[in-house]
């Protein structure tokens, strides 16, 4: 039963309602678009970097004339090469993978799960995307910096960062761009956590229960508090790189450093105090990047299984574990920097510890999927895929948290597939799932199933086509951030490989394309989507798709049941919507 | 089975969204699964900023010890006396604010606004004490790429000057409210119905322990910089 409610009309006038909007369903589908095309940039400068890796010595006559200096005397400079790299990493990991599956799903979809109509500070909300666009831009500006875009990767470790042109192309203004760009993220970002954890601390409905949250909430609450206590340790990092970097400070500089052969001016720094800094926030983040992914799929795998999520206590336990112990393994990046074998030892065994709530994740999973009646839709498969991926990503986290082994595949093509894959891909996935899986709720129409299947199996078997054969690649000792990798007489057996992980990544991309010609001709011309088109249970199915201005209107949604009320015995639905009265106290 | 009716919101003609699901709404019993009791919105989203800016410190502090504990080229210098000053002035607006709060919440708002403006020009003079400790270090030769030790009190003392620079804007913005009659400050959940003086006593309360905290910071920072030199 619903409590009756006053309806706020949604603003008059295209400017208030589209673009400076205050409603957080308009904000996500900003944040959406902003990943899309961040996604859409990112993707395009890997391009470069696998052209480069195939063809070493191929010269680009028409990429030639697009960049005369990065492919100065016909074949890509290494220098273009590395910013590319940079870049890419930078743009996926800061305005994708962080901004998609939680600023994106996460304003949409939290207030609406949690029956409230808005978030807790609108207006902040509101500010929020704007900084993060703002961001975008000045990342854009230093894409098309003069002297070229940052090659610092987007680790940006010092010294290489912080000592300006001198130390190559691309690290004079491209890299300070960078530097304030990330600045202005991190501002952005905790107004985002800090919103997103008001929110659901204060704004559930009535009978809205910690545990009756659905499982995407707990992963955006816990993501938030990752952001909101990670941020401020890279913006702390970030002003000091700048002061080091325009101010002529010392803190990550040390004395007698010779670049160019030219001495350094500074003295007394330590490069390693930016290694600590950066991945004191770096490594919550990737957990940022995925517990939303995690959330997304633990809802999608129980909905389409038409059963309730195997030990849902669990699965709560779980995400607030990896997210507790996300903030003491920062030092499994830094195995390498000579660190002392006891606090190796150390970031070691927290490492490997994330790997309880992990399997604790995964075999619910699996659990959840035992003897349900499967409905194999698109968003299906892709939780699905995220499941494979996590694991198959997961596991090489495991050869990596142990110092010994990490020595020696640390600078390899080995992390690469690994970060590729957890991080990067499975996070991917979740995005895809939760976008098959909203879509009709954010746009009143359904996406095509058919071309939804293709994009699934052609993604799937396409990055395992490319990141399978960079663990070889890097057990062969192929190190990574390399523009060139031909001059290796060890690696002369393996060059094929890199032919053929080209070849996958365009298929690949080209296999996206479906995707984006189905999401915008779903957009126009999808079927109408109704209320609940898939028989789920949380409260964004009981309102009109798409939403009202205020969600749900005159009534106030009052929750009864749990999240996860699929196929209960005698019942004639096979499922229990939240908002349910329920039936007689048994 | 929860029949209550919902408080009211009213309608904000300028297109925040407001809610029911206000700040000072406890936790319904309906269904069957309420909670107790819910911390208001506007104390719970700045105690959550504050959490993010200590976090900012703390990272800052951990950068300070270790730059320090690489030894060699850390020269301490002495501290300017004219940020005993500055403190002082600081720790005063504190009791100010102080007095602006509980004179909104006692519906007393023009004396509020009298202290909201004593408590404005104190923060203008600690910011311009800022920038008179910064002119003599200055002038005895110290600058920001001087020493680690300058470096470290220029970027503190600045990071600190811009939050409070921050907080100044925000305890601007009620009075500026009161004398453009401009409908209200607050733009959170649960404050869209509410006539723009309980806004303001919320808005000044939020701010006031904003203010509070960057009292309490700028003595820890006191303490850091100059505590062991």
């Amino acid at each position: 039963m619903a409590a009756h409610a006053t309806v706020i009309e949604a603003p008059k006038g295209f400017v208030r309602k589209y673009i400076f909007s205050t409603d957080h369903k308009v904000i996500g589908i900003q944040y959406l678009f902003l990943a899309m095309f961040s996604v859409l940039v990112g993707m395009t400068l890997s391009v470069f970097m696998r052209l480069r890796l195939a063809w070493p010595a191929e010269k680009w006559p028409a990429l030639q004339q697009l960049f005369p200096e990065g492919f100065a005397g016909g074949p890509m400079t290494p220098e273009f090469y590395l910013s590319m790299m940079t870049m890419h990493g930078t743009i996926m990991v800061f305005f994708v993978l962080t901004t998609a599956p939680l600023s994106a799903f996460g304003n949409y979809f939290l207030p609406i799960q949690i029956g409230a109509r808005d978030m807790a500070f609108p207006v902040l909300n509101m500010l929020s995307f704007w900084v993060t666009l703002a961001a975008l831009l000045v990342m854009m500006a230093a894409l098309f910096a003069t002297g070229g875009a940052p090659i610092a990767g987007w680790t940006a470790y010092a010294p290489l960062s912080a000592i300006g042109e001198v130390a190559g192309p691309g690290l004079g203004l491209g890299q300070t761009l960078w530097v304030i760009s990330i600045a202005i993220f991190c501002v952005a970002s905790l107004l985002t956590s800090l919103n997103f954890l008001a929110t659901t601390i204060n704004l559930r409905a009535r009978g809205m229960s910690l545990m009756r949250m659905p499982l995407t909430v707990w992963a955006w609450f816990t993501t938030a508090i990752l952001a909101l206590l990670a941020f401020p340790v890279l913006l702390a990092g970030g002003i000091l790189l700048l002061l080091d970097r325009v101010g002529g400070t010392s803190f990550f500089i040390p004395g007698g450093l010779v670049v160019s052969d030219q001495l350094i001016p500074h003295q007394g720094g330590s490069p390693l105090l930016w290694q600590h800094l950066f991945w004191f926030f770096g490594h919550p983040e990737v957990y940022i990047a995925i517990l939303p992914g995690m959330g997304i799929t633990s809802h999608i795998l129980s909905t389409f299984a038409r059963k309730p999520v195997f030990a849902y206590k669990a699965m709560v336990g779980a995400i607030f574990a990896i997210g507790f112990i996300s903030y003491v393994v920062w030092g499994h990046h830094m195995f390498m920097s000579g660190m002392s074998p006891f606090s190796s030892m150390a970031f070691s065994i927290t490492t490997l510890a994330v790997g309880v709530p992990s399997a604790i994740k995964t075999f619910n999973w699996l659990a959840t999927l035992w003897g349900g009646k499967i409905r194999f839709t698109t968003p299906m498969l892709f939780a699905l895929g995220f499941v494979s991926l996590f694991v198959t990503g997961g596991i090489t986290g495991l050869l990596l948290a142990q110092p010994a082994i990490d020595i020696f595949l640390h600078d390899t093509y080995f992390v690469v597939a690994h970060f590729h894959l957890i991080m990067g891909v499975a996070a991917i996935f979740g995005i895809f799932a939760g976008i098959y899986y909203w879509f009709p709720k954010m746009f009143g129409r359904m996406m095509r199933e058919g071309p939804g299947k293709v994009h699934f199996w052609l993604t799937l078997v396409g990055v395992y086509a490319i990141f399978m054969p960079m663990h070889f690649l890097g057990i062969a000792g192929a190190p990574r951030r390399y523009a060139e990798l031909t001059e290796f007489q060890y690696l002369k057996p393996l060059e094929s490989l890199q032919l053929f992980i080209t070849v996958a990544a365009f298929l690949t991309i080209a296999g996206q394309f479906i995707f984006l010609f189905n999401f915008f001709v779903s957009l126009f011309r999808g079927k109408r989507a109704g209320v609940n088109p898939w028989e789920s249970t949380s409260l964004e199915w009981i309102i009109p798709s798409p939403p009202p201005h205020d969600n749900f209107g005159e009534t106030e949604p009052v929750v009864h049941h749990g999240p996860y009320e699929y196929s209960p015995p005698g019942e004639p639905k096979d499922y229990i919507m939240q908002t349910e009265p329920a039936r007689q106290t048994a | 089975m929860a029949t209550t009716v919902a408080p009211r919101s009213g309608k904000r003609e300028d297109g925040a969204n407001g809610s029911r699901n206000g700040g000072d709404r406890r936790g319904g019993n309906g269904g069957s699964g309420g909670l107790p009791q819910r911390p208001q919105t506007h104390r719970l989203g700045m105690l959550l900023a504050l959490a993010g800016i200590a976090m900012l410190f703390i990272a800052l502090t951990s950068a300070y010890v270790v730059r320090q504990g690489l030894g060699g080229d850390w020269t301490p210098m002495a501290m300017p006396r004219i940020l005993l000053w500055n403190t002082a002035i600081l720790l005063a607006s504190s009791f100010t604010v102080e007095k602006a709060r509980r004179a909104l919440l006692a519906r007393t708002e023009g004396e509020a606004l009298r202290w909201l403006l004593l408590t404005l020009a104190l923060g203008v003079a600690f910011l311009g004490g800022q920038l008179a400790a910064w002119r003599t270090l200055s002038a005895r030769g110290l600058f920001l790429d001087t020493s680690p030790h300058s470096s470290f009190f220029y970027v503190l003392s600045g990071v600190h000057g811009v939050h409070v620079a921050g907080g100044l804007l925000a305890l601007a913005f009620p009075i500026w409210s009161v004398w453009s009659a401009a409908p209200g400050v607050a733009s959170f959940a649960g404050s869209a119905g509410l006539p723009a003086q309980v806004r303001r006593a919320r808005w000044v309360e939020a701010a006031a322990l904003y203010w509070h905290f960057m009292d309490g910071l700028w003595i820890y920072l006191l303490v850091l910089l100059f505590a062991r030199s």
